[in-house]
């Protein structure tokens, strides 16, 4: 397998092409930007958190393949999970990513402190060989630790 | 082909690279150009063979060097036919001149209720250290638009100019390749009274540049977009301006006289160059306008009007509606550059995609957001020619192209 076909796994061209839960959600949810500087990618993440839990989520903007796949997958994983179980996904997709880390422990999740299947969004991992892209695989993912952030502020 | 592509790509030593067996294929001289020997040797040179502090020291040593960096500025001179090597200040890249031009003139003559006048094809150093001033100052911004072929639109140029003290816009556009009117903006800004800054960062590596025959006021460029090396760029203004205008570094070289009460400013170029300079850089940068003179600058061009035809051509005739290319339609109108976007892949995986046959270009926005905004896109693909390329690059462009379709759109 070329390390092309590692990096544009099946599953992520299919989030590309037909991504999931794409849209906007009207106030009171949540809306928040994130930007990658480095190729101008947009993404526009809103929540609905009720009772501590996302009721909705719905990802805007535009983006390459590698950042609205995860984009997509994430809003999947994400929906309907409650905030503390949201940020132990976002902690072990990051995790995934981080490519010092995935150096020192090797490739395999076993490995990993948290048992969390993070399911269609392993796909990614080819992406920590490109680490020009690992900004693109976790756009939406700053965005939505920053939209909790911001919700839970608003909160207190 | 006017020019022996073949010859001129063996000069260049990183065009000699194989990486996993396969040839580079650079088409990003837009961002950066690749260095001819002659360059690297130039800078090696000084370092093993004359390296010494200049303008300082009284020893032979010292004096080879100031002759090194003095003769690349009259290099420079000879170059953009300038009046005066007086008129030829060095600075670090054409960010930092442009940002020298904005904090000595701009702030001794903007201020509140004044205007000036820039374009949408703006790189980001033509437009932030402007908005820098505003902000302090309170001066207004404003923009002449651009058409759907990626040229000026004039029509209310007069009406735009009319009131405001400064006209500042690119040459040629990074992203559109666009060739703006120099000369006739200039003529008519000059008539209403306005300064002129020509950002040429992309004009002056890819055009014969004259600053006489031009008519602006100030002209920006940086040496590494012109097979010189990072670190050394160009402003060029009216001696009768620059000596108008504050310092804009203070420090050593750049004075006559410190005593504790103040200092006096030096001589014109030195004036506006605080601290030790960029003297292997210079030196590079003497060697880069060598070679491209010898080559000659109306071939230069001539060979990439031939190229972005060909390149123009081939990318529409291969991809016809599945491609957008922005800019002027005409290869006479353009420099170089195209940018376009691919429909069902986004610009970012065609780079990556390319670069898996060693194909290199650039994506994204290009120090350009506003012009994005204009275009209502996020980024574009980027493809810039110099001198080196030849069909053979464009060919393996269309090739990789096709791979990137095979893979984005089933």
């Amino acid at each position: 397998m070329s390390s092309l076909d590692d990096l544009y796994k099946e599953i992520i061209l299919d989030h590309y092409r037909s991504p999931r839960n794409q849209g906007e959600l009207a106030p009171p949810a949540h809306r928040c930007e994130g930007f990658n500087a480095l190729c101008g990618d947009e993404i526009i993440v809103y929540v609905s958190l009720i009772d501590e839990k996302v009721e909705d989520i719905k990802i805007g903007g535009q983006g390459c393949s590698i950042s609205q796949a995860s984009a997509s997958m994430m809003t999947e994983i994400i929906k309907g999970k409650s905030v503390t179980e949201a940020e132990e996904i976002i902690h072990a997709f990051k995790e995934m990513m981080d490519i010092y880390e995935s150096e020192l422990s090797g490739k395999e999740a076993e490995n990993s402190t948290s048992a969390i299947d993070l399911g269609d969004l392993e796909a990614l991992q080819g992406v920590v060989k490109y680490p020009v892209r690992i900004k693109c695989a976790t756009l939406a993912w700053n965005t939505l630790t920053q939209s909790i952030d911001e919700i839970q502020g608003l909160d207190n | 082909m006017s020019l022996d592509v073949g010859k001129i790509k063996e000069d260049f030593p990183v065009l000699q690279r194989n990486i996993n067996g396969k040839p580079l294929i650079y088409l990003d001289s837009a961002n950066t150009s690749q260095k001819p020997a002659s360059v690297m040797d130039a800078m090696e040179d000084y370092y093993r063979k004359f390296n010494a502090n200049v303008h300082r020291g009284s020893y032979q040593l010292a004096n080879e060097a100031t002759a090194i960096l003095e003769g690349a500025r009259d290099n420079v001179r000879s170059f953009i036919n300038a009046n005066s090597r007086k008129e030829v200040v060095f600075t670090k890249n054409a960010t930092e001149a442009m940002n020298l031009i904005s904090n000595t003139w701009g702030r001794e003559n903007l201020s509140s209720g004044d205007a000036i006048v820039l374009t949408e094809l703006e790189h980001h150093a033509n437009i932030v250290p402007w908005q820098m001033l505003a902000a302090e100052k309170g001066f207004e911004i404003r923009w002449i638009k651009i058409d759907d072929n990626g040229h000026l639109d004039l029509s209310d140029f007069d009406q735009l100019i009319d009131g405001a003290k400064l006209l500042s816009f690119a040459a040629m556009s990074n992203v559109l390749g666009t060739f703006t009117p120099v000369q006739g903006l200039t003529e008519r800004a000059h008539e209403l009274g306005l300064v002129v800054h020509a950002d040429a960062s992309q004009y002056t590596p890819h055009s014969d540049t004259d600053v006489q025959a031009l008519g602006i006021d100030f002209l920006t460029f940086t040496g590494h977009k012109l097979l010189g090396p990072m670190g050394i760029g160009v402003l060029w203004g009216k001696e009768n301006l620059l000596d108008s205008m504050p310092p804009f570094l203070g420090g050593g070289e750049m004075i006559l006289n410190v005593t504790k009460e103040g200092f006096s400013t030096n001589e014109l170029p030195w004036k506006f160059e605080a601290g030790t300079p960029m003297v292997a850089e210079a030196a590079g940068l003497g060697a880069a306008i060598d070679y491209l003179s010898n080559i000659g600058m109306n071939e230069i061009r001539n060979h990439e009007i031939e190229l972005t035809d060909y390149a123009l051509g081939k990318l529409t005739s291969e991809f016809g509606e599945t491609i957008s290319i922005f800019g002027p339609k005409d290869a006479n109108e353009r420099g170089g550059v195209i940018s376009f976007t691919f429909d069902g892949a986004h610009p970012h995986d065609i780079s990556q995609v390319l670069d898996e046959e060693n194909i290199c270009i650039r994506a994204g926005h290009h120090c350009a957001k506003p012009l994005m905004q204009v275009l209502n896109v996020g980024a574009t693909s980027r493809v810039s020619m110099y001198l080196y390329n030849d069909e053979s690059d464009i060919d393996a462009l269309v090739a990789g192209l096709h791979k990137v379709r095979n893979l984005f759109i089933p």
